[in-house]
């Protein structure tokens, strides 16, 4: 009796150490743990495809940062954001500003790219999601700064000038990729990845930047 | 009845108003018109329907083996469905799976009704037994109401699942670079007009998490934390997360742990 007693209370005690000392897997192990999760919990639908699930080394980069809490080395990030400069192109004319009033209906649009957009139809910038903009639309979000008076504040009264010339060059390279600009900016790289055409960005770049337009009144 | 009908009679006001005047309640404090609609909205949501149908199919004998679910176990013990809902997701001995509330209402529908859990994890949302799933949940869900968050994190596979659903969280993709994060780990942020409640922490996570199911406004529909998440990841840009998928599990236990202690609110009423 007093022995299986004992036995008992070894098998007890046994099995509460056991659950103490269950410790997690290593890091390693719970990445690729979380990556055998990813592969087997999603299909391809419409145009969002499997692919999208493979991160791009920027991303992983950002996301292990962001996930850890731990800053990116300086010298990593000054890597990513030489690697997202790179992609960055000149408008092929040469002209920066389209067409403020197209701009306007690119950045209310948050369409485009999801599994329930037709593949090929016209994205939208959804730059409202984010950005206050003009002082008429009262419906933004505060991801990102706002961006009222974006080039009267810079000082913009002709984006042709030569005093111009930066900062709309700036304004053209954040918005094809701002990961050029900051590592792990959360905004997305419209031209990198296909997002906007030239034509778009240069309509979106005429909203911010030309005097006549509602941002800049 | 007199009831519902006054609740939906102004559902059917409130909609009005918020199409009506879009500008003036962004003038007001967006934040304030919405919560002050929503209050209108507490005492009439259509949630009550879905809640009732719910404790119906439960109690009702159904499937090939002509079985009710009350014997189903979703953690406190065959049967126990008051404050089971505030522990999930959680480990299941006979699954060996961390499961949510949604994929063990599967399992115990194959199990004791003898119905497909893959065909039903299948079928469309708003489709066939999704839409009884989905008003299993809410029913479930409501057992709980005004319980806090207790998520176990005792077994090994709950821990790694957390793990698992933080760095999911995390993950950038899709062509927009969007993760959860992006939108969902910041204080008193928004899209639009739409407060983001921060899931990294109380209250946001609690709030966010706790609120699902919940009756959508905008579209008159029941959602399930599972089509919750389904829309957050098709605006993500990713592509379709798979019903009852150990993805979107993963993410309930990193926002149900992250709401610990938090109210559970639903079946909460939305925008």
């Amino acid at each position: 009796m007093n022995r299986t007693y004992t036995l008992g209370l070894i098998a007890i005690a046994a099995s509460l150490l056991s659950a103490c000392t269950t410790s997690l897997p290593s890091k390693a192990d719970l990445d690729q743990f979380t990556q055998d999760i990813v592969a087997r919990s999603f299909r391809a639908e419409g145009q969002a495809k499997l692919d999208r699930l493979s991160p791009d080394e920027d991303n992983r980069l950002c996301a292990e940062s962001e996930q850890t809490g731990v800053a990116l080395d300086a010298k990593v990030a000054e890597a990513i954001e030489a690697r997202n400069m790179a992609t960055i192109k000149p408008p092929s004319d040469g002209k920066f500003l389209g067409d403020w009033k197209e701009g306007e209906k690119i950045a209310q649009s948050g369409a485009g790219k999801t599994w329930t957009d037709k593949e090929g139809s016209v994205n939208g910038g959804n730059c409202y999601n984010c950005h206050q903009i003009s002082k008429e639309e009262l419906s933004y979000g505060t991801l990102g700064p706002s961006l009222y008076h974006y080039g009267k504040l810079r000082g913009v009264t002709n984006p042709d000038s030569a005093e111009s010339k930066p900062i709309v060059e700036y304004t053209w390279g954040k918005i094809q990729n701002a990961r050029a600009y900051n590592a792990c900016s959360n905004m997305p790289r419209f031209a990198h990845k296909g997002i906007l055409t030239e034509t778009q960005i240069k309509n979106v770049m005429a909203l911010l930047l030309d005097p006549a337009s509602p941002v800049n009144k | 009845m007199t009831h519902r009908f006054n609740g939906l009679q102004k559902l059917a006001l409130a909609l009005g108003f918020v199409s009506l005047s879009t500008a003036a309640f962004a003038q007001k404090s967006s934040a304030d018109s919405i919560a002050e609609y929503r209050a209108m909205l507490q005492d009439g949501n259509p949630a009550d329907l879905f809640e009732a149908k719910g404790e119906d199919l439960w109690k009702q004998k159904r499937g090939p083996k002509n079985a009710s679910l009350e014997q189903c176990d979703l953690g406190k013990g065959p049967g126990v469905v008051k404050g089971a809902w505030v522990e999930l997701p959680r480990y299941f001995p006979d699954t060996r799976r961390v499961q949510d509330v949604e994929s063990r209402l599967l399992t115990c529908m194959q199990d004791l009704q003898g119905f497909n859990a893959e065909d039903i994890a299948k079928t469309p949302f708003g489709k066939g037994e999704q839409n009884n799933v989905t008003a299993i949940a809410t029913w479930i869900s409501a057992e709980s109401k005004g319980m806090k968050f207790n998520l176990s994190q005792s077994h090994l596979e709950e821990r790694k699942m957390y793990e698992a659903g933080k760095r999911l969280f995390f993950m950038r993709g899709g062509s927009h670079d969007f993760a959860c994060a992006t939108c969902h780990s910041q204080d008193d942020k928004r899209i639009r007009l739409q407060d983001l409640p921060n899931l990294t922490k109380n209250p946001g996570a609690g709030n966010g998490f706790g609120a699902w199911p919940a009756y959508r406004v905008s579209n008159g529909q029941m959602w399930g934390m599972q089509l919750r998440l389904n829309d957050c990841y098709r605006q993500q840009r990713f592509p379709f997360p798979l019903f009852a998928s150990d993805a979107t599990i993963a993410l309930g236990v990193y926002m149900g742990v992250n709401g610990q202690g938090g109210e559970a609110i639903a079946p909460a009423i939305k925008r």
